[in-house]
């Protein structure tokens, strides 16, 4: 499949830009960022704040099967220009990765088409790459939790 | 995980990734690698040392002479440390992008 996402993190920067296009007119890529429901479904998060406005501030958490809470972040929106441009912080909370500077801008391609660009900075060039290998950790918990679960079905 | 940080600590040097690019192109004496740059001899070594000692590059002797190559291995595993990340805001874009097609054709 066409790689549509792109990363690009030089080394040794607290930086990184993330692109993306998509089929869709710019109106609609910028309300899946606005409303909090959108955003509920397409991030896998539930939205317990998202005041869509400048100086506004939001809260995401994710909690397991069991109720407990396995993520939850939060951040304040210094600016807001409707299908253009966010700015804002994002810091998970609990966590040694410090918060983070994004910046969104929103583009019209087409009538059709939109692209975004995410530049995010971090507060070191250590919490970057922390961040970054953040996936690899979860997906071997993952097949952790797979061999458990795997594991547990052969208990008599 | 420690090893890891120390690749990335290793490529993060712009004289490293030079030699890196310049072995590339085939195994080289590190007298051959160091004449490529203005850089003093011992310095070129230190480079030299730490990208073997952090595997990027391999290590071979041949008669009195040590010869440098890529270890294209290693290399990979560098390009492929960010996969996962990528693979991971692919893996929501594509969501948003389906969520939002079903909210238009819904309008």
């Amino acid at each position: 499949m066409e790689r549509k996402t792109n990363i690009n993190a030089e080394n040794g920067k607290q930086e990184l830009v993330i692109t993306r296009e998509f089929d869709l007119p710019v109106e609609l890529l910028f309300k899946a960022y606005e409303e909090p429901g959108i955003v509920e479904q397409w991030m896998g998060t539930k939205v317990l704040k998202l005041e869509s406005k400048k100086h506004g501030s939001y809260e995401f958490q994710t909690s397991d099967a069991q109720g407990n809470v396995v993520f939850q972040a939060n951040g304040v929106i210094h600016e807001f220009s409707r299908n253009r441009k966010i700015t804002r912080t994002f810091e998970m909370e609990n966590t040694p990765y410090g918060v983070q500077l994004e910046v969104y801008e929103f583009e019209k391609l087409s009538d059709d088409t939109s692209k975004l660009t995410i530049h995010v900075i971090y507060e070191s060039v250590v919490q970057r790459d922390q961040v970054l290998k953040l996936p690899f950790a979860r997906g071997i918990n993952m097949a952790h939790d797979r061999i458990q679960e795997i594991a547990d079905k052969l208990k008599p | 995980m420690n090893l890891r940080r120390d690749v990335f600590q290793a490529i993060a040097d712009p004289t490293r990734r030079a030699i890196l690019l310049l072995v590339a192109s085939g195994s080289m004496t590190a007298g051959a690698i160091a004449e490529n740059f203005e850089t003093a001899r011992p310095t070129v070594s230190k480079h030299l040392h730490i990208l073997a000692e952090c595997q990027l590059l391999g290590q071979e002797q041949k008669g009195r002479e040590m010869y440098y190559h890529i270890n294209a291995k290693k290399m990979k595993d560098v390009a492929d440390f960010i996969e996962p990340f990528r693979a991971m805001w692919d893996e929501r874009f594509n969501a948003l992008e389906t969520i939002m097609k079903d909210y238009k054709s819904t309008v």
